[in-house]
């Protein structure tokens, strides 16, 4: 177009230029005229509004109005000013450490997030503790953020500062050492060399300082069968075990380590050439222990009985191996005999293990040991292992000394005796003769508020430490977080006392390089980083400690009875709580007994002739009393045990531990009684019960408790049959069609799914699952599983995504339905963990309105929590019943007052997982963050996940690797291989006839039997 | 609109009424003073309602864990109240639509009321639908609205999807049924209005009604276009509330028997509903007239035909679950007649089987008492049934580990109670300000006979005497 430079004009007065257009050129529209006009106001002064203003100002306020309105609450999210040079934020750090509590060790590995510990993992380098971790270990990491420890040094119950305690501490212990006072230092076991070392410092600067230590679960009766030292105990190596008595599956000094060695002996496999041997484990026991729900052969006897069954089970073998058996009385107990006989047949591979604490007990069954080949097989006296080094001895002394006046001054290091020491009553009331106390507990626990002052010690995840679980073995403990609190780790408070410069991490490292490194290949910070150090191998000793059994045979029959027809209580510690000395973790509080299910509470366990005789049943309230102690709680009914005795659970009852721990349960720790010297979980005399005609319901997890003959449910068989057919104790369900008869599998509906680049699977092996229930914590860590409170786990509304289902056997005939809910005598115990089974047809899936949750493209099943609108169909629907939801929202409010309610509690949150609100289904996802972590890792190196790589908590956590969790479709895998071999074998899906198709298999368990029938 | 019939029928409006006295029998009620028996009966639902609202907001404001409702048994008072209500509201249709398809004359006096009874019922089943979600504040999300997620969409598989649409689509039909027959009528009341503000609504719902013969003739169209409309939903409804359950995989649930069983079950109970309400009305509104002994007689021999049916499918459920040899299914029978719950179970049997025999006695099921009474338990049973259905089945399913025994709490029986002042409330409103019997197919049936047969005229003057 040719360009032009024509000009075109809107009206005249452009054209011309008129001065009055000029004026207005820019003012189009003119002066709007406004409702003001006819009242002749001006428009230019501003004193009237425009229409436009108003518009304008109705506009802002709006939207200021519903600004405000919608403002949400400001979380403070602070960025990094200035970036620490090792925190990424959103990627995980990991540092090697120890958990220590007590005698209780575990190597660790160490998540943190963001500065915060939010995990913990065993550290698999360690030969000591190889990886596995009890659910203790794994609640630890809650306990750090316990909002009720003590937040700074306390002097007479009122706050202080560290150098107003240490100026005034000293003094007062300079004074009392200037007088030649005696001075105390009490503790649990210490397996720290270097804390050994600062202890000896701090003697050194006070000499009338002495060392009493003493454990709340004691192994001294063990100890001083051995000459002082606990020996090194394998189970790996044992084809009879027999255990009088110890459950050191749940309970007994390092039963993690002894469950892993356990289940080796008890894996077996289906192929022709898979192993088909496996080890027989007898108990003997008062109360049905996690161990004895485990062993093959298992008969009761009762508490003033222990003593004499091991006699009589040393006499059964010293005739079978021609020795002269023991005067004295002997007792008849089921399967004694059969066992002495599997014990000497497998001489060299035999075990015989005991929990009495009583020394002479223990050294008959030292002497039996010594009869079948134990030592320097299964038992090494050449490896010290310092789990336990209490003197129950030494601690009574102390107590009737402190009672006496005798003792002027005493440090509590992280030992609270008046809580967990049957005399602690009697020191509680010592405790004001004492002219000094201090204690460094992490609380004002029981007996720390009774001290003058309290020095708290840091959180093991805190602080530095070291290690030394069995002699020659070693490991560190680091810091993985700053001190919460003004608190400061006891091994500085002892340094600054004894007059030390109170930096322990730089004593704790010229240590190791001095006395441990000893300037060898392996530097500190390599150290560090193992977290371990173990250069040599252990030595083993066939050593036996040399035993005169007529005396100790003697001293028993002093102590024991035959046939005693008295009420008797049975002292035990529970699987999850322990001694209570993590009472105030809600995790641990919640924990399911594995046995009884019960959690968040003690109780009175009988059995049911015993309930029936003293017309009692399940929840009714009774007083049970003994020495003149007096407790109220109530009866929870339990098969398997002895008749007549009652079995109370230690760790509970505290008083001074914090919210969730106060008031839970009764203090059984009195009840121990003092037998040749030690502190005996029993207590056979003048035991009374009396119904006080209230009751109070038990927390159980579950409370129907036999399988009702269902084979679908759970399988099991006995080796004599399994070895002779793979098969025989499967059950595999078929349905008739016009064309004869098909497995249930084989006819679908559905197309199915196509899996074409992963396909995760989990294969629980019955066999080896004790249903120690570390997953159980372990899951609820990872995935931020809410604790509900006692109450709503009455209203059967746990939360917990993994459970482990327990089953007794019961006596009644397949058609006797009544008869089949009701629980053996004596019964047949199995563990099944129960978790979302991530079925191919999943009934779930179908039945969501709004596709909440669906089929991932690598065999999950997903639950999208945003979309759900909780009509709770799916959990209906679900044949395995592992949905949860969320009956109300366990975050954030002071209903569920477990530390999820304060900013502290909730820092030990998993960003990686989202925390559910309230009316949201959730289930196990198959710890779908950890897949796609471990993917991501993968594709950022551009290679396929390497199998093993990517773990789900539970099956990290299985002390026994009954889980493998991995991709189906890698022909390498662990769990391909296992499938290949077990799926004609003992592989099977629970209720696989409704054909669900999970992806979650179980391997039939076996148990070691010569036949069915037997009980 | 008057057919030919048989003259030796009995009379269906008694009392030798005029059309006049129809219309002013039935309008006195909406023009005339509340009377002190409706204040009080419309004060109690109130409260009922107001206690009732509040147990429902504490419900909503804290979440339904205040129900006793478990891991284990996620439905109990919840849907069983849905799907009581629900089967409640089935009469209505079935009278309006199928009877009308059927041309059973005797329905006139009462499918006004009965209709009104259907809508507040599905009301009351639509508020457990909002009150049993987890988050009732996202309920639209059941519905397939476009949305910016682009292709989420809600899953089709889905029975309680499909509840949805059948439910709303019922609650729409019922609705629209309802309000178009009351049109002549409240035109009636509207022609009759003295006051200005009852002229100005009665005449705008009247939506301009003259009387003529085209509007009437329309007016008989529709009625049979909706009718034809309705009737599958009498079938559909309750069907798809049984797929809730019969689609599932839990012992006891997993049913083909549900569907029948179910549209039986609701028939039955809905049909006790209208009878307990028209016999409190006819007394209260001195309609004995047009809601007579007869009407209640037919009423009772559906009960009776439907509650034998209900019964029959009792007992076929047992006969498969032994016949089937599938072990959970034999088990979940079993466990409902002699397990925790078999108060519950047997409460069901004899409300709902062996009571509406009764009726096979004509003395028994012309007593206006005991027909009350057992109306009443017939509507207890069909609770007892659905508690049984979906507790006793999920209590006990597969895997015994989980299971677990279900108790109510304040909340289930406050919610539970909410639904019946939201139901009495709206049905003392509707019985106030509308006409609770048709009118204009009353009229129409008045003169069914034309010239009284002379045996007859003897009989119904001796009733009409009683």
């Amino acid at each position: 177009m040719e360009n032009s430079n024509k000009r075109y004009w809107k009206g005249i007065e452009e054209l011309t230029n008129e001065p009055s257009f000029v004026k207005n050129i820019h003012n189009e529209f003119g002066n709007m005229p406004t409702e003001n006009d006819s009242k002749g106001e001006s428009l230019v002064d501003g004193s009237a509004t425009h229409r436009r203003d108003f518009l304008k100002m109705l506009g802002f306020g709006v939207a200021a109005v519903s600004l405000a309105a919608c403002e949400t609450p400001v979380k403070n999210t602070i960025p990094y000013l200035n970036k620490p040079e090792d925190v990424e934020p959103t990627i995980a750090n990991w540092y090697a450490s120890t958990y220590m509590d007590g005698g209780e060790y575990a190597a660790i590995l160490v998540k943190t997030r963001e500065g915060r510990p939010i995990k913990i993992e065993g550290n698999k380098s360690s030969s000591v503790s190889k990886g596995v971790l009890s659910g203790r270990a794994h609640a630890s990491v809650l306990s750090l953020y316990d909002n009720e420890k003590l937040k700074g040094p306390q002097i007479g119950g009122k706050s202080a500062d560290w150098a107003q305690l240490d100026k005034e501490f000293t003094a007062k212990l300079a004074a009392v050492a200037a007088k030649g006072g005696q001075i105390r230092i009490v503790s649990n076991s210490i397996l720290s060399p270097t804390t050994k070392k600062v202890i000896a410092e701090f003697t050194a600067k006070y000499p009338t300082t002495q060392h009493v230590i003493y454990d709340a679960n004691p192994a001294y009766g063990l100890t001083q069968a051995h000459g002082g030292v606990l020996p090194s105990i394998d189970f790996s190596q044992a084809k009879t075990m027999v255990s009088i008595g110890a459950d050191f599956l749940g309970s007994w000094i390092a039963p993690t380590e002894f469950a892993a060695q356990w289940a080796i002996t008890r894996k077996v496999g289906s192929a022709k050439d898979g192993k088909k041997t496996m080890s027989r484990h007898y108990q003997f026991e008062s109360i049905l222990s996690n161990t004895g729900a485990n062993a093959d052969y298992r008969s009761t006897y009762k508490p003033s009985q222990e003593g004499l069954v091991a006699v009589s089970l040393y006499n059964a073998v010293a005739k079978l191996t021609g020795v002269a058996a023991l005067s004295g009385a002997s007792i008849k107990v089921d399967h004694l005999e059969k066992a002495a006989k599997d014990l000497v047949a497998s001489k060299g591979a035999s075990l015989v293990v005991s929990g009495s604490n009583d020394p002479e007990v223990q050294k008959i069954v030292a002497a039996t040991n010594n009869l079948v080949g134990a030592y320097g097989t299964t038992i090494n006296t050449g490896l010290a292992v310092h789990y336990r080094q209490g003197n129950d001895m030494a601690m009574a002394n102390f107590i009737k000394e402190a009672a006496a006046g005798s003792i002027s001054s005493v440090i509590f290091y992280n030992a609270n005796p008046v809580y967990n020491h049957p005399m602690g009553a009697a020191l509680a009331a010592a405790l004001p003769k004492i002219t000094l106390s201090l204690a460094t507990n992490d609380r004002a626990d029981e007996t720390a508020s009774l001290c003058q002052f309290v020095a708290p010690d840091s959180h093991y995840l805190e602080s530095w430490n070291d290690a030394e679980p069995k002699a020659g073995f070693y490991s560190l403990s680091q810091p993985t977080i700053s001190t919460i609190f003004k608190t400061r780790q006891a091994q500085s408070s002892f340094l600054a006392w004894a007059g030390f410069a109170s930096d322990f991490a730089a004593y704790l490292e010229s240590n190791w390089e001095k006395n441990i490194l000893k300037g060898g290949a392996v530097a500190w910070k390599n150290a560090l980083h193992d977290g371990i150090f173990e250069p040599n191998a252990a030595t083993v000793s066939s050593a036996s400690p040399i035993v005169d059994v007529t005396a100790s045979a003697a001293a028993i029959s002093k102590s024991y009875t035959v046939n005693s027809t008295n009420l008797e209580i049975a002292v035990y510690e529970k699987v999850g709580l322990g001694t209570g000395s993590q009472a105030n973790n809600p995790w641990l509080q919640e924990f399911p007994e594995p046995v009884s299910k019960a959690c968040w509470d003690n109780y009175a366990a009988i059995s049911q002739p015993t309930a029936t005789k003293l017309n009692l049943k399940q929840g009714d309230l009774v007083e049970v009393g003994a020495k003149g102690y007096k407790v109220t709680l109530p009866v929870l009914v339990q098969p398997g045990q002895a008749p007549d005795t009652i079995a109370i659970a230690i760790g509970y009852g505290r008083t001074k531990a914090g919210k969730s721990a106060d008031g839970v349960g009764v203090n059984a720790y009195p009840f121990i009684s003092e037998i040749n010297g030690a502190c005996v979980g029993i207590n056979t005399q003048g035991v009374t019960i009396t119904p006080t005609g209230e009751t109070k319901d038990i927390a159980q997890t579950q409370t129907h408790h036999t399988v009702m003959a269902r084979q679908a449910v759970v399988q099991e068989t006995v080796l004599g049959s399994f070895v002779k057919d793979p098969l025989s104790g499967r059950y595999n369900p078929q349905v008739s069609t016009a064309e004869g008869k098909k497995n249930a599998t084989d006819i679908s509906l559905w197309n199915g799914h196509k899996y074409n680049n992963h396909a995760w699977g989990m294969v629980i092996d019955l066999n080896t699952c004790t249903g120690c229930s570390a997953c159980v914590i372990s899951c609820s860590a990872e995935n931020n599983v809410p604790v509900v409170g006692r109450q709503e786990v009455i209203n059967r509304r746990e939360m917990h995504w993994m459970r482990i289902d327990r089953y007794y056997s019961s006596d009644a005939e397949v058609e006797d339905l009544k008869g089949l809910e009701i629980a053996s005598d004596n019964p047949e115990v199995i563990f099944q963990p129960m978790l979302c089974q991530h079925c191919n047809n999943a009934p779930c899936e179908t039945v969501c309105p709004v596709l909440a949750t669906t089929h991932s493209s690598e065999g999950l099943n997903q639950m999208t929590y945003n979309r759900c609108i909780g009509t709770r169909y799916c959990a209906n629907n679900c044949p395995y019943k592992v949905r949860r939801f969320n009956w109300f929202r366990y975050f954030q409010t002071d209903d569920f007052d477990f530390h999820f309610n304060n900013d502290l509690g909730r820092m030990v949150i998993n960003p990686e997982v989202t925390v559910r609100s309230r009316g949201v289904m959730e289930k196990c996802s198959m710890c779908v963050q950890r897949i796609q972590a471990g993917k991501l890792e993968a594709k950022k190196e551009k290679r396929r996940p390497i199998d093993g790589e990517i773990q789900m908590a539970c099956a990290q956590s299985c002390p026994t690797n009954a889980i493998t969790f991995g991709d189906m479709n890698d022909p390498s895998s662990e769990i391909s291989k296992l499938l290949e071999v077990e799926k004609e074998g003992r592989a099977y899906h629970v209720i696989e006839e409704i054909n669900v198709k999970p992806n979650v298999s179980y391997l039939m368990k076996v148990r070691n039997k010569d036949s069915k029938k037997e009980a | 609109m008057s057919h030919v019939v048989s003259p030796i029928r009995e009379k269906l409006v008694t009392g030798g009424k005029s059309y006049h006295d129809v219309t002013h029998d039935i309008c006195k009620q909406v023009e005339g003073e509340p009377t002190k028996e409706w204040k009080w009966a419309f004060g109690i639902s109130c409260v009922v309602f107001a206690y009732g609202a509040y147990c429902l907001f504490y419900t909503w404001w804290q979440g339904i864990g205040v129900w006793g409702l478990n891991k284990t048994v996620g439905w109990a008072w919840d849907i069983t109240n849905f799907v009581w209500w629900v089967g409640i509201g089935h009469a209505g249709t079935l009278i309006s639509a199928v009877l009308l398809l059927f041309r059973q004359k005797w329905r006139t006096s009462i499918n006004r009321s009965a209709e009104a009874m259907t809508i507040f019922a599905v009301l009351c089943a639509a508020s457990f639908i909002l009150a049993h979600m987890g988050r009732p504040w996202l309920a639209h999300w059941a519905l397939p609205l476009p949305n910016t997620f682009g292709s989420l969409w809600v899953n089709f598989n889905s029975p309680l999807v499909w509840d949805v649409f059948a439910i709303s689509t019922y609650l729409s039909v019922s609705l629209l049924f309802w309000y178009m027959g009351l049109v002549p009528d409240l035109a009636t009341i509207r022609d009759r209005a003295t006051t200005k503000a009852s002229k100005f609504w009665y005449g705008l719902f009247s939506l301009g009604w003259t009387g003529s013969a085209k509007t009437w003739a329309r007016y008989e169209y529709m009625s049979l276009i909706l009718a034809g409309i309705s009737t599958p939903l009498v079938l559909s409804v309750h069907t798809i509330v049984s797929m809730d359950f019969a689609t599932s995989v839990i012992p006891g649930w997993h049913t083909t028997i549900f569907p029948p069983y179910f549209v039986a079950g609701a028939i039955f109970s809905g049909f006790a509903m209208v009878q307990t309400l028209l016999l409190i009305t006819r007394v209260v509104f001195k309609l004995e007239d047009y809601i007579t002994i007869e009407h209640i007689e037919m009423m009772n021999i559906v009960i009776t035909i439907t509650g034998s049916i209900v019964g029959i499918a009792y007992l076929t459920e047992f006969f498969i679950a032994w016949y089937s040899g599938v072990e959970y299914e034999s088990y979940a029978f079993i466990n409902r007649a002699t397990g925790p719950y078999w108060w519950a179970y047997w409460m069901m049997m004899t409300c709902n089987v062996i009571s509406p025999q009764l009726f096979w006695a004509k003395s028994i099921r012309t007593n206006l008492l005991v027909s009350f009474f057992l109306s009443i338990v017939v509507n207890v049973g069909m609770w007892f049934e659905r508690f049984v259905i979906i507790v006793t089945s999920l209590h006990r399913d597969y895997i015994p580990s989980s299971w677990a025994m279900f108790s109510p709490t304040r909340y289930d029986i406050g919610d539970y109670i909410f639904s019946f002042g939201l139901f009495f409330t709206l049905f003392f409103l509707f019985a106030k300000f509308l006409p609770v019997v048709n009118m204009a197919e009353v009229k129409a049936v008045m003169k069914g006979v034309s010239t009284d047969y002379p045996g007859k005229k003897a009989k119904a003057s001796k009733k009409t005497d009683e």
